[in-house]
């Protein structure tokens, strides 16, 4: 996409004034379709995890609003925007106004390195894992803001909760992250996705790298899911415990912005876990050529199902399991996830120092 | 290192609180997530129920035993009607015992539902207290078609029941029966023995058989600390002698012997007991014969102080009645599970988390009519 705004620019070869003006409207036409798509796409997964609950505890979950219910996020998105907008007395009025916002940020800002497919990356940063580490750290600032300027005792535990939690489990999340960056030698994520081609099928991915690899995935996948707030770590918003933690007090859109940046982080999580572990848009028998239109539009094809594939598994955790006390959980996030995950990353460079860089695949396929 | 000086938050929990299921209320002296003090307070469901008693014939009180405890309701209206009998010496026809001992126990399975699965969803897990509410509903469809309610059924009257069962009702019963063993099986394996569902509840607010005892617990919140006691059994009414049934009792299975899942255990373990027992009831019932014994006669109980008790699904429900001899008790006064539990959160909760409590109030069945009354 960078290259095509240059492209843009190049070919029209405008004055100064106009030129910065025009690149200003297309950043702006940019944000909006980052948004829009990830309004489009957590509204989306409201709705798939409604029907998804609705299976799971023989209900039938939202079925009025257009075809079989699809159109029940649009409703709810109308319903939340037309709700009484109130901000409690004695609260600290702009940081409650920015929380969400903040939180929704952090989560939009990670789709601009997702590589939904190889022409589709909005800008293939080098230093994309280390940039998706840290702006999700905007989303428990804004978490803590809420908590905090609710002036609610049960938002502020939630608040503190939260940061506890995420601070905590950014190390086992970071440290997988690192194996996989120590196997692809390379920080960018389309790069990392297509060191995952090649000959062997499935068994080129990094998840089947080596052992140690294999391990990262589920250190990261707990741990995302733990950074995430979803069940069984839920405790920021445990709502039979804080009632409904750090957004108890929000109402209206400010709400539902809360709800788009967690459902929306669900989408990446799994999106990140794809491209890092999973092959990306790689998938044996799949002819995915970035040259031709049909070739690039299979490869995302690929991606997307990859990744919701992961994000109806994470809404069926949601609904099986119960939530971990938070002393639990922080013993599960330092007791064990911690030293796996340095483990792993340990193991993985002691891995390609012995072997040379070469995968299990390469060394079963070089015995024969 | 300079001392950082602190204080004590005060966190109200209820009476409006998702987990209080109802109206409880909790004051809470915390440091952060740590409880150092948790102050029940009672009054928020006071109806006047025993009051009330007082300005009515016996046979009247009857619909406001179901608001005592609306999650059992047969069971608070069986035990009206059995201390009612007990004073006056009344007899009942031996199929209306049965069909009280099968909708008391279909009522006391449905009420244990409504307990693990809330104290399930209090755990954060959903959806178990759906698939316990599922069944749930049946029985409620069930006691719908025997007396037309579901929730406040009015169905024992002094004497025996108010409607016979209608045609093919056993059938459906049996079928029911059937079908629920399975269920709770499943229940088990979705959440019984779930490790986190374990690590949240085993070894957590451990109650000892003396303290259970002390705090006048009942039911299976006191059979869950050891003490072998069910009035069914001790202190038998009705046609319980005659059935055969076990009193499960907590063994500390997963953790220490009264701990919250050990009082989880025991109801899903007496919800099984309860399908046995309303299969035997139904094996004996009569085809025919009264239901009621219809004696045209005003119910008058001779003078003096009675206390009886019966078992409900929280445990001993006890009527104490002081009666003049006349039409109306001169007062009532019952005596309810759920109070003596409520009193034994304070020294429970010290020293544990939110979270505990939590895990405290779903493991105790709290209903919140029952505390007040």
């Amino acid at each position: 996409m960078e290259q095509w705004i240059a492209g843009l620019i190049a070919e029209h070869s405008l004055p100064g004034p106009v030129w910065a003006i025009q690149l200003g409207f297309m950043l702006v036409a940019a944000f909006l379709c980052i948004a829009l798509y990830a309004c489009l796409v957590a509204g989306l997964l409201t709705f798939a995890e409604r029907r998804v609950a609705g299976k799971i505890q023989n209900r039938i979950g939202p079925n009025r609003v257009g075809p079989q219910g699809i159109l029940q996020f649009v409703a709810d998105g109308v319903k939340l925007i037309l709700k009484e907008d109130i901000i409690p007395a004695d609260a600290d009025r702009p940081l409650f106004r920015l929380a969400p916002y903040l939180v929704a940020t952090g989560t939009f800002l990670t789709l601009v390195v997702m590589p939904w497919g190889q022409r589709l990356v909005v800008s293939d940063l080098n230093v994309g894992v280390v940039y998706l580490v840290a702006v999700t750290s905007l989303v428990v600032a804004g978490i803590l803001m809420s908590g905090w300027a609710s002036n609610n005792k049960w938002s502020l535990l939630g608040g503190f909760r939260s940061a506890a939690q995420v601070v905590s489990y950014e190390v086992p999340t970071g440290l997988s992250l690192l194996t996989v960056v120590i196997l692809s030698g390379s920080l960018s994520l389309s790069e990392i996705v297509a060191g995952q081609a090649g000959g062997g099928g499935i068994l080129r991915w990094n998840l089947f790298h080596n052992p140690f690899a294999f391990l990262a995935f589920f250190v990261f996948f707990i741990s995302a899911l733990a950074e995430n707030n979803r069940l069984p770590f839920d405790i920021p918003e445990a709502e039979s415990e804080l009632v409904s933690g750090y957004n108890t007090e929000y109402s209206g859109i400010r709400f539902g912005v809360f709800f788009i940046g967690e459902f929306a982080t669900i989408w990446i999580v799994s999106g990140v876990a794809t491209a890092l572990f999973l092959g990306g848009w790689n998938f044996p028998g799949v002819p995915v050529d970035p040259r031709s239109f049909g070739g690039a539009a299979l490869g995302t094809l690929v991606f997307l199902v990859k990744s919701f594939a992961l994000v109806l598994l994470i809404l069926q955790i949601r609904w099986t399991l119960p939530r971990v006390r938070v002393d639990q959980l922080m013993g599960i996030c330092w007791k064990y996830l911690v030293p796996i995950a340095v483990f792993n990353v340990v193991m993985s460079a002691v891995w390609l120092v012995a072997f040379k860089g070469r995968g299990l695949y390469d060394l079963v396929a070089g015995l024969f | 290192m300079a001392e950082v000086k602190t204080e004590l938050m005060t966190l109200n929990m209820g009476p409006v609180h998702p987990s209080t299921h109802g109206v409880l209320r909790f004051q809470l002296e915390t440091d952060g997530e740590i409880i150092h003090q948790c102050v029940p307070d009672v009054g928020y469901l006071h109806r006047s129920i025993e009051k009330i008693a007082e300005g009515l014939e016996y046979f009247q009180f009857m619909p406001f035993t179901d608001r005592v405890d609306y999650v059992a309701a047969i069971n608070a209206n069986h035990g009206w009607a059995v201390t009612c009998e007990r004073m006056a010496g009344h007899a009942v026809p031996e199929r209306g015992e049965l069909l009280r001992v099968i909708s008391a126990e279909l009522v006391r399975l449905a009420s244990h539902l409504v307990a693990v699965g809330s104290n399930a969803s209090d755990m954060g897990a959903v959806t178990p207290f759906l698939h316990a509410l599922r069944e749930r509903e049946k029985v409620n469809d069930l006691i719908e078609e025997l007396c037309g309610a579901r929730l406040t059924h009015n169905y024992v009257r002094i004497g025996g029941v108010s409607h016979d069962a209608p045609k093919g009702w056993t059938d459906k019963v049996l079928r029911f029966c059937d079908g629920f063993l399975p269920a709770v099986d499943e229940f088990d394996r979705l959440i019984t023995f779930n490790r986190i569902f374990r690590a949240r509840l085993a070894k957590v607010a451990v109650i000892s058989a003396a303290d259970a005892m002390a705090y006048g617990l009942c039911g299976p919140n006191l059979r869950a600390s050891g003490v072998d006691f069910d009035c069914r059994r001790d202190d038998p009414y009705g046609l319980y002698p005659e059935l055969s049934f076990k009193v499960p009792v907590g063994q500390g299975r997963l953790g220490t012997r009264g701990d919250c899942w050990d009082r989880f255990w025991c109801r899903v373990q007496e919800m099984r007991e309860c399908v046995g027992l309303v299969r035997q009831a139904v094996e004996r019932l009569p085809r025919s014969g009264p239901e009621f014994w219809n004696e045209k006669k005003v119910f008058k109980a001779p003078a003096g102080e009675y206390y009886v008790r019966t078992e409900s699904a929280r445990g001993e429900l006890g009527y104490y009645v002081v009666a003049d001899g006349g039409k109306q008790p001169h007062r009532v006064k019952i005596r309810t599970g759920s109070f003596a539990a409520m009193s034994i959160t304070e020294p429970l909760a010290r020293g544990l988390m939110i979270a505990d409590l939590v895990a405290i109030i779903g493991s105790l069945d709290i209903v919140a009519p029952e505390i007040d009354r």
